[in-house]
């Protein structure tokens, strides 16, 4: 029994880093670059479903559409204002930008928001549900279910939208796609709204599920989900799911049966020992450098 | 509510400084022989994160003063000054502070608000030979040394206090915990717990650890928690974090009594408005609580009530308490900071006397530990009550 309940709450804690692997792995297959700032993203989402709901009193669901808005608005300024003039730079100073965008998220919130943890309002009011002597969160159920959806939906939309075919075209060449008359800005924006609204997602469960939400709440989620990304193979999207649920698999079930101090470690060790024996990760496609 | 609460606390500091800054020329120089008065110097966390700890402790310590000089003194004709400097719980601050302090002449010492600041000023105090009587620092370097006694108790003490307390009063027979493992105050209280309970025969179904890089997800605890068939679950760790386990246990189905120490107090405001329900029934270990019926404490909190609008807290109660125990060292040492040896007197005073106080009756030992019954108290309603009252 203690078994599956742990599994089900690593499936769970797996699907939140699923959605924010997600974003990870969109931005770095069509734009190239790692959005450090994404992990932060979640935090603003939540932010913002607590003062809709808790400061102007609005039902939970406009709160949650609001947060999504918010986050697909912020994600796109973030992309032009941050990191559209350094397109043609060096890789390393979008990452220290992307680092700098991250550090500004978590003190714009502190001073809005200040240190103390805000508690997230009951979106979702689902009661746990028992099976025999399992009890399974009504939180577990709900993200799963809307995580299940959410990834059909956006392997729909990748495969089978002109749209998607835009971006599968901007990932594989971009100077060829611009050439075949694909917008490249517009793709990338597209990318980054759907990563941010990916996020906000993630981090409406992340609050549901664990209760509360501070500045630096979206940190380390954001890390163990670049984990994932990498885990499942950078630039893929069935990659980066794969990655997250296994992810939060590992996690629970190591600090269960092994050590609870020792889960990171042994999570990272895992992400060692693929990347030594498949350097692409998971699903990663093999890449032919063209000389 | 919170604004008023600000305003208030501005206003209190203002008048506070005000009353220093003009009682200041009298005091010149410290107590003299016509003056008679006795300067009792603390510092503490006045702003930032750790405000309320620091504010308490100054509105506890000035109440005392208060009292004491609005009854006429003590010890033919002598009144007692008490003031409380911002060391922001920063140790280089606080001994910034304290050096101010020493200058204005103060005679005794609150040492720090919180352990940090209240060890780097202990540091000081040696050198000067200098009474140090902290309020609230539970760590147990803060009374490394032989001048330093506190009012609270140590952090390891705690533990051993609980585990009594549980099965002393049989709260519980099968207990669990889950404690912080990357944090010193929280391993110092769970191996005296688990020390104890191996002593007194409590039985600890379940021991699970975090980390500070790990302390938002505990449902892997809670199962195990919940396997273990325990039905009080006890949590030597800060009120952060046991909002996240309070919360989440309720989530998980897990009925349990959730026992903390002073770390937990707090829980109410952590916990937010939408869980307040969930805090019902939470236990916590402390030698003050607010509603008990017994002298000194009732009439402590009428009065602070009264002052403040506020229900005094532990830190409250601990600072109230220290500046009587200081007032009955001087008494009982029998000599004025002018003679030769004051400081030492006032030391070996403290191991003589008997307070009692709102945190219980205390002697002290060389140790600086103060020897005095632990309680708990219980919350009901959105509000503390004590143990033996609920029952």
């Amino acid at each position: 029994m203690s078994f599956l309940s742990n599994l089900i709450s690593g499936l769970s804690l797996g699907s939140i880093y699923a959605l924010i692997a997600l974003g990870y792995t969109m931005v770095y297959g069509i734009a190239k670059m790692l959005n450090f700032a994404h992990g932060d993203v979640i935090m603003v989402g939540a932010f913002t479903v607590i003062v809709a709901v808790n400061s102007m009193g609005l039902p939970a669901v406009l709160g949650i559409v609001l947060s999504v808005l918010i986050c697909v608005v912020m994600g796109v300024t973030i992309e032009r204002i941050a990191y559209k003039p350094l397109r043609s730079s060096p890789p390393l100073s979008v990452l220290i930008t992307a680092i700098g965008v991250s550090y500004f998220l978590q003190s714009l919130a502190l001073i809005i928001f200040g240190s103390t943890q805000k508690s997230f309002p009951k979106v979702f009011n689902m009661e746990p549900v028992h099976l025999g002597e399992l009890t399974i969160k009504g939180e577990s159920i709900e993200t799963l279910v809307v995580t299940t959806a959410i990834m059909i939906g956006l392997t729909l939309f990748i495969n089978k939208t002109k749209m998607g075919k835009a971006m599968r075209a901007v990932s594989e060449d971009r100077a060829a796609a611009e050439l075949m008359g694909i917008s490249v800005n517009k793709t990338i924006t597209v990318t980054f709204a759907i990563g941010s609204a990916l996020a906000s997602v993630a981090g409406l469960f992340f609050g549901a599920t664990y209760g509360f939400i501070g500045p630096y709440t979206g940190s380390m989620p954001g890390i163990k989900a670049f984990v994932a990304a990498v885990f499942g193979g950078i630039g893929s999207i069935p990659g980066a799911m794969l990655g997250g649920i296994l992810l939060g698999v590992i996690e629970n079930l190591a600090k269960a049966y092994i050590s609870t101090e020792l889960s990171d470690a042994i999570v990272f060790g895992v992400l060692v020992l693929v990347l030594c024996l498949k350097p692409t990760g998971l699903l990663g496609k093999k890449i032919n450098e063209k000389v | 509510m919170k604004k008023l609460m600000a305003l208030f606390l501005a206003a209190a500091m203002m008048l506070s400084m005000t009353a220093c800054g003009s009682s200041e020329p009298a005091a010149e120089g410290g107590s003299t022989e016509t003056e008679k008065v006795l300067f009792i110097g603390g510092t503490g966390p006045l702003t930032g994160d750790y405000a309320t700890y620091g504010t308490s402790v100054k509105q506890g310590a000035e109440l005392a003063a208060e009292e004491i000089n609005a009854d006429g003194g003590f010890a033919d004709g002598w009144t007692v000054k008490v003031r409380v400097e911002d060391d922001q719980a920063d140790g280089a601050q606080a001994v910034q502070a304290y050096a101010t302090l020493f200058d204005d002449g103060m005679d005794v010492t609150l040492g720090g608000t919180t352990s940090g600041a209240c060890i780097a000023i202990t540091e000081e105090a040696v050198k000067d030979n200098m009474l140090l009587l902290t309020p609230s620092g539970s760590q147990l370097e803060c009374t490394q040394y032989d001048n330093c006694f506190r009012v609270c108790f140590e952090d390891s003490a705690q533990g051993l206090y609980a585990a009594n307390f549980i099965k002393d009063n049989a709260v519980a027979e099968k207990v669990a915990i889950i404690y912080d493992k990357s944090n010193d105050y929280s391993n110092g209280l769970r191996n005296s717990f688990v020390a104890t309970a191996a002593e007194n025969g409590l039985e600890i179904v379940a021991d699970e650890a975090f980390t500070n890089q790990s302390n938002t997800d505990f449902s892997v605890q809670l199962q195990a928690v919940k396997e273990s068939g325990a039905d009080l679950l006890f949590l030597p760790i800060y009120a952060q974090e046991a909002a996240y386990i309070i919360t989440q246990a309720d989530k998980a189905g897990l009925d349990v009594t959730f026992f903390g120490c002073d770390g937990l107090d707090g829980i109410l405001e952590k916990i937010g408005q939408d869980n307040l329900p969930l805090a019902e029934g939470v236990m916590l270990l402390t030698p003050f609580a607010a509603d008990s019926e017994t002298e000194p404490t009732k009439s402590f909190t009428a009065a602070y009530k009264a002052k403040y609008g506020a229900t005094p807290d532990q830190f409250a109660a601990d600072a109230y308490d220290a500046v009587y125990a200081i007032i009955a060292a001087f008494e009982k040492a029998g000599v004025t900071p002018e003679d030769e040896g004051f400081n030492q007197a006032m030391i070996d005073a403290m191991l003589e006397i008997e307070v009692v106080g709102t945190t219980g009756t205390m002697r002290w030992d060389a140790s600086g530990e103060p020897d005095k019954n632990a309680t708990a108290v219980v919350i009901v309603d959105g509000v503390y009550v004590s143990y033996d009252n609920v029952k």
